[in-house]
C-alpha cells in the first residue's frame, strides 16, 4: 500500500552538502614513500613514525583490496587520490582559538558545532579535523587540571611521543588490514586520548570530522587510553560536502582500556551518501577495534551510520583480561543505493568475559544493510557469555537486508545467544498509527524511532536527542 | 452521522486474483444510535469495519460512504480519523519501543491540531489519562509500557477503549472488541463503551455474540451474511440469533 509514501518519507535532505572556499596546502595526487616522507616531514614527526609509516607502505604494496564483504564498487585508483590536503596557516599553526580562522570557525558553526567554548555544547570539549589537520581543540585547559590529554594526534606526536610510541598499533597492527594498512602509510591527523590512573573524565570528549577538499581521502587515526581505574565518554561525528565523485574514508581507532577502566565511543556518521541514484558518496572503510587488557574493564561502542555511499566497519572488542566486557550497540540506515556492511567481532580470551551486541539495520530504497558479526570464545576463557540480538526493519520492496553471523565457541562452559529477525515496516503497525491520527511521516518516524530505542539509550544524554532528530532528517520527505 | 450506499468491495488475494467481500451494504446510523453487527465468521464484518477506517487492502467496486456529511472515500485514514471516526481493532498491534503515553498524546494532539486547538501540555494530559485509566481498570504502569508489547488480550483491548476515550469520536467502530475477554474485562469494556453514550455520537458494534449486547444495548440489530446485510430489527434480535444459531437466516440468502 504506502510504498509511495514511504518513498516519499525516506528521500532524505543532505544539510551538510556545502563546500568552504579556503586556501589549502594540498599534495598531487599520487601515493608513493616520497609523499609519506612529504606528510612525516609536514608534522615534523620523530623516526620512529616515519619508520613505522614506511613500513606499513612496503607490507601495503604486498595487499590487494579485499573482495569479501557484501558491497560493489569499482576498483579504487590510489594513484588519483590526494593524501594530503590542509588549511594554510600563518604559522605553525593555531595556538588558540583566537588564531583559528574565522572561515573555519564559520563552517563548523554551520555544521552545528561551534568551535567557541562559551557556546559550545554544554560539557563537551571538541577536536575538529578538516580534511587532513585537527585544526581546533576545546577545553584543553579544563581538561588538562584533571590530568587528561586531549588533542590532535600531530601534537601527541610531539609532546607525548612516548605514549603514542607504547601504544600505536598495539590494538590494530599495521599488517591488519588492506585499509589499515594504507591508513598507517598516510595517515595525516586525528584525535588522541590519554586519561591517567583513577581519572573519570570530566566532560564528554568528542571529534568532529569533516571533508571539505575534492578529490582527497580522509585518513585520520584516533588513540584512546583509558589508565587503571579510569573512565571516558568519547563522541564522532562526521559530514562531507555533495560531490559527484566518490572520496576515501579510510580511519583507524585503536582503544586500550587498563584494569577497571572503561571507554564509551559513540559515533554519529553522516558522511554525504551519494544521491538518489547512486552517485558520490564517501566510501567509508574503517577500522575500529578496542582492547579490553585490564580485569574488569570494559569497552562500549554505539554506532548511528546513516551516511556514506558504502559503510565497511566492525568495531570490535578484545576481551583479554578476566571479567571484562565488550558491547556494540548499532543502527545502521541504508537509504538509495547506500550500501552498509558492519557488525562487529568479539574475541573472549579471558575468564568470564561478558559481550553484548544489540544491531538495529533499516533499509529503504535501493540500500543493502548487512550485518556481519563474530563472536570467538578462546580455549582459556572459560564462563564467557555473549548475547548478540540483529533486528532488521525494511521500507521498500527494493531494499535488502542480511546478516552473517559466526560464532566459534572453543571452551564448552560458554554461554551464546543469537537472535535475528527481518521485518517489513508493518503495514499494520502503519494503519494503526495513522487511524489515531498521526501523518505517515510521524508513524513511520515513530516506528523507526521505536525500533532503535534501545541503542539510542547507549548514546550520551547530550546526543541521544541529535541522533533522533537526524534519523529524522534521514527520513524526511524531500520537502522543507 | 455515518450512510453507506450500495457499497460493494473486492480484495486480492495472493494468486493476485481478485475476490469479491461485500454485496451493496446499506447502513445509516443516526447521531445518538448504537448499532450493533453480527453474523457468521467470514460474513465480512471486519472488512466492512476497516474499509469505514480507510484500510488500503480492499477495493471499493462500487458504492458511496459519508460521515457527517464528508465523503470518507475523499479522506485518508488519517483525516478519517481526525474527522471524529475511529475504530478500536479486533487485533491491536504492538508497536515496540514506542511510549504507550507518548503514543496517546501525540494522536490527542494531532486531533486537537486539526480543530485548531493547542496541544494538551503534560501536565493537563497526565490529569485527563489518569481519570480516564480508571474508567477502563487499566493499571497505570501500562501508561508507561511499550504500545501494547507483551499486553495479555484483555489489556490491549481496554487500552483500545482508554484511547477511545481519550480522542472521543464522533462515530466510534468496535471490531469484536468482546472476543478473548473475560467477564470483568467485558464490563469494563461496555463500561466504557456506554460512558460515550451521547446524543451526539453514534457507536457501532461489530460482534459475534449477544454477550455484549447485555451490556451495551444497541438501538438496532444488523445481521450480515456473506457481504450482505440480510435482517435488521431491534435489541431482540440479538437474542433471536443467540437462541437458532446463523443457520435459519443463511438458508434463506441461499434461496434469494
Amino acid at each position: 500500500m504506502s510504498n509511495q509514501y514511504l518513498k516519499q518519507i525516506v528521500d532524505k535532505n543532505y544539510q551538510y552538502g556545502f563546500v568552504t572556499a579556503i586556501e589549502s596546502d594540498t599534495f598531487a595526487p599520487g601515493l608513493s614513500e616520497e609523499v609519506i616522507r612529504k606528510i612525516s616531514q609536514r608534522k615534523n614527526e620523530p623516526e620512529f613514525m616515519l619508520q613505522w609509516r614506511l613500513r606499513a607502505y612496503q607490507h601495503w604494496l604486498t595487499l590487494s583490496s579485499p573482495r569479501w564483504a557484501h558491497v560493489k564498487f569499482p576498483e579504487i585508483d590510489y594513484q588519483n587520490i590526494i593524501y594530503y590536503s590542509a588549511p594554510k596557516v600563518k604559522k605553525d599553526g593555531p595556538k588558540s582559538l583566537e588564531e583559528v580562522d574565522p572561515q573555519l570557525l564559520e563552517t563548523y558553526k554551520k555544521l552545528g558545532i561551534p568551535l567557541h567554548e562559551q557556546s559550545r555544547l554544554a560539557g563537551v570539549a571538541v577536536d575538529a579535523v578538516f580534511d587532513s589537520v585537527s585544526v581546533a581543540t576545546t577545553f584543553k585547559t579544563k581538561l588538562a587540571e584533571a590530568g587528561v590529554i586531549f588533542c590532535s594526534f600531530s601534537e601527541a606526536v610531539q609532546e607525548h611521543p612516548e605514549l603514542v610510541e607504547k601504544y600505536l598499533g598495539t590494538v590494530v597492527p599495521f599488517r591488519d588490514n588492506f585499509f589499515a594498512t594504507l591508513n598507517s602509510a598516510v595517515f595525516s591527523d586525528g584525535s588522541f586520548v590519554y586519561i591517567p590512573k583513577g581519572v573519570r573524565c570530566p566532560m564528554e570528549l568528542s571529534t568532529y570530522f569533516r571533508i571539505n577538499a575534492a578529490n582527497t581521502g580522509q585518513f585520520e587515526r584516533t588513540l584512546i587510553i583509558a589508565d587503571a581505574d579510569s573512565h571516558v565518554s568519547y563522541l564522532e561525528g562526521c559530514t562531507a560536502p555533495m560531490r559527484d565523485e566518490n572520496q576515501l574514508h579510510a580511519a583507524v581507532v585503536e582503544l586500550i582500556a587498563l584494569d577497571n577502566a572503561e571507554i564509551k565511543y559513540s559515533t554519529v556518521q553522516n558522511w554525504y551518501p551519494g544521491d538518489e541514484q547512486g552517485r558520490g558518496g564517501i566510501y567509508n572503510f574503517v577500522t575500529k577495534r578496542g582492547a579490553c587488557r585490564g580485569k574488569h574493564s570494559k569497552i562500549s561502542w554505539t554506532q548511528i551510520e546513516t551516511g556514506s555511499a558504502i559503510t565497511w566497519k566492525y568495531p570490535s572488542v578484545i576481551l583479554q583480561g578476566d571479567h571484562s566486557v565488550g558491547e556494540f550497540y548499532s543502527v545502521a540506515l541504508t537509504n538509495h543505493h547506500q550500501q552498509a556492511d558492519t557488525g562487529t567481532k568479539m574475541i573472549h580470551i579471558g575468564k568470564n568475559t561478558r559481550s553484548t551486541i544489540i544491531s538495529k539495520g533499516i533499509s529503504a530504497g535501493f540500500g543493502q544493510n548487512t550485518y556481519r558479526g563474530l563472536v570467538r570464545v578462546l580455549p582459556q576463557a572459560d564462563h564467557a557469555r555473549n548475547y548478540t540480538q540483529c533486528e532488521s526493519l525494511l521500507l521498500s520492496n527494493t531494499c535488502g537486508a542480511h546478516t552473517f553471523p559466526y560464532i566459534e565457541a572453543k571452551n564448552p562452559t560458554a554461554q551464546i545467544e543469537h537472535e535475528a529477525y527481518t521485518s517489513k515496516i508493518g503495514v499494520d503497525q502503519l494503519f494503526y498509527c495513522r487511524q489515531r491520527g498521526l501523518s505517515v511521516e510521524d508513524a513511520v518516524c515513530m516506528i523507526v524511532n521505536g525500533f532503535c530505542k534501545r541503542v539510542f539509550n547507549e548514546l550520551p544524554m547530550e546526543f541521544a536527542v541529535e541522533a533522533q532528530k537526524l534519523l529524522e532528517v534521514s527520513l524526511e520527505g524531500s520537502v522543507g | 452521522m455515518l450512510m453507506i450506499k450500495n457499497l460493494h468491495a473486492a480484495i486480492q488475494d495472493e494468486k493476485q486474483k481478485t475476490k469479491s467481500i461485500l454485496h451493496g451494504i446499506n447502513l445509516h446510523v443516526r447521531p445518538g444510535e448504537v448499532h450493533a453487527i453480527m453474523g457468521p465468521n467470514g460474513s465480512g464484518k471486519s472488512t466492512l469495519a476497516n474499509l469505514l477506517a480507510g484500510r488500503e487492502d480492499y477495493q471499493i467496486t462500487q458504492g458511496e460512504m459519508w460521515l457527517d456529511g464528508q465523503n470518507l472515500m475523499d479522506l485518508t485514514p488519517e483525516a478519517r480519523a481526525r474527522a471524529g471516526l475511529f475504530l478500536a481493532f479486533q487485533y491491536p498491534v504492538e508497536i515496540p519501543g514506542v511510549n504507550n503515553m507518548y503514543f496517546l498524546k501525540a494522536a490527542v494532539n494531532s486531533v486537537r491540531k486539526h480543530h485548531q486547538l493547542p496541544p494538551l501540555d503534560a501536565m493537563d494530559f497526565l490529569t485527563l489519562i489518569k481519570s480516564k485509566i480508571k474508567e477502563v481498570g487499566m493499571d497505570e504502569k501500562f501508561l508507561s509500557r511499550a504500545v501494547n508489547e507483551s499486553f495479555s488480550g484483555g489489556e490491549k483491548k481496554r487500552n483500545e477503549i482508554l484511547q477511545m476515550l481519550m480522542l472521543s469520536p464522533k462515530l466510534a467502530i468496535l471490531d469484536e472488541t468482546d472476543s478473548g475477554l473475560d467477564i470483568d474485562a467485558l464490563q469494563s469494556v461496555a463500561k466504557g463503551v456506554n460512558s460515550l453514550r451521547a446524543p451526539s455520537r453514534s457507536i457501532v458494534v461489530v460482534t459475534h455474540y449477544q454477550r455484549l449486547l447485555n451490556y451495551i444495548v444497541p438501538d438496532v440489530v444488523h445481521v450480515m451474511v456473506k457481504g450482505k446485510i440480510i435482517k435488521s430489527g431491534g435489541k431482540e434480535l440479538a437474542l433471536e440469533l443467540e437462541e437458532k444459531g446463523y443457520g435459519w437466516l443463511s438458508e434463506s440468502v441461499e434461496q434469494v
